[in-house]
């Protein structure tokens, strides 16, 4: 009886077995026709994904629906199956339509500013914190606002001889 | 010295006021085209009227033009339409038409309907031409010197000012 259930047992899991992988098989078989070629598309959208639809400026050439960004998506497409590289590419989208489309911008005297900007205004800022800081440490305690919470400070307005430096 | 301190925030308020002002004048639509001073594209494309005519860039060589891209389907070409008719027929400049992802038929029938300003019209039925000269918002207008080489672009509808203030003189000067 138990030896039955064994055999059982195991008929059922090379059945289920069987079946995952028929399965498995037969999904195999079906992807090419979903996708030609999902690496290829996989760089497509990769390389679309860093361009700026110029149609609706503040989508990517793979996010956008309009008819440009699905003919520039045609275009990477065509150039990356016949072996272009991906500078190939970004060179020929540059040239038609500017440093404007790509969404990283490269290093160039125009662009100092864009690349920089923002940590010459942090550095700026943090040298104008220090300087004020420090010139607020060399003062004396009289030239601030009494602090009404703390009871060293209280000392002051009772008029005690205890000073809190 | 000291005592202009407080001028401080009102002249930082000024200069920001100034980019800002300056912003608003900007318009984000109008990328400047990296075709201008550089050789037009090449292409060699056949007439709207005529399937078994062709033109090319060699053709046009040797003489100032403008191109203007127009389709049926777009609103503003509609909308620029008179004024382009109107410039024709001051003969100053040939102009040919880049008809961009249209339907011939379509297209033949606008002009019809509408007035033909056009030498001719090139037919571009997939856009390929378009993206070769950095279209993104019909219409757009070039200006084509004698070498091939484009000197000027303007995105959206032409309005007689854009004529007058800018294309004019810069025929003047080219075919001078």
């Amino acid at each position: 009886m138990r030896i039955a259930n064994v055999f059982a047992c195991r008929a059922a899991l090379l059945l289920c077995a069987a079946f995952l992988f028929g399965l498995g098989g037969a999904r195999a078989g079906e992807a090419p026709q979903l996708a030609a070629d999902p690496a290829l598309e996989a760089r497509v959208m990769e390389l679309t994904s860093e361009l700026r639809c110029l149609v609706c400026q503040n989508q990517t050439i793979a996010d956008s629906h309009a008819d440009l960004a699905i003919d520039l998506r045609n275009q990477v497409r065509e150039m990356l199956r016949r072996g272009d590289s991906r500078e190939q590419v970004l060179e020929y989208m540059t040239a038609r339509y500017g440093d404007f489309v790509l969404y990283r911008p490269p290093l160039k005297q125009s662009t100092m500013l864009l690349w920089f900007g923002p940590a010459l205004l942090l550095v700026g800022g943090l040298a104008v914190l220090v300087v004020v800081l420090r010139r607020r440490l060399r003062m004396p305690a009289e030239s601030f606002e009494p602090d009404e919470d703390l009871p060293a400070v209280a000392s002051i307005h009772d008029g005690s001889t205890a000073r809190n430096p | 010295m000291k005592s202009l301190k407080f001028l401080i925030p009102l002249v930082l308020f000024g200069v920001l006021a100034l980019f800002l002002g300056a912003g608003l004048k900007l318009d984000p639509r109008e990328v400047p085209s990296p075709l201008i001073g550089k050789p037009a594209p090449p292409f060699k494309l056949a007439r709207l009227d005529d399937p078994a005519a062709t033109i090319s860039r060699e053709d046009l060589l040797g003489k100032v033009w403008i191109l203007n891209v127009w389709a049926s389907w777009c609103v503003a070409c509609r909308e620029e339409h008179p004024t382009l008719v109107e410039f024709a027929r001051r003969k100053q400049v040939p102009i040919y038409g880049l008809n961009y992802k249209d339907v011939r038929a379509d297209g033949l029938a606008w002009l019809g309907r509408l007035g033909n300003p056009y030498d001719a019209s090139l037919f571009d039925a997939d856009g390929r031409l378009g993206i070769d000269f950095g279209v993104y918002g019909v219409p757009e207008t070039f200006v084509i010197d004698r070498q091939g080489v484009v000197r000027f672009k303007h995105i959206g509808p032409l309005t007689p000012e854009v004529l007058r203030d800018r294309i004019e003189p810069l025929l003047v000067s080219l075919q001078a």
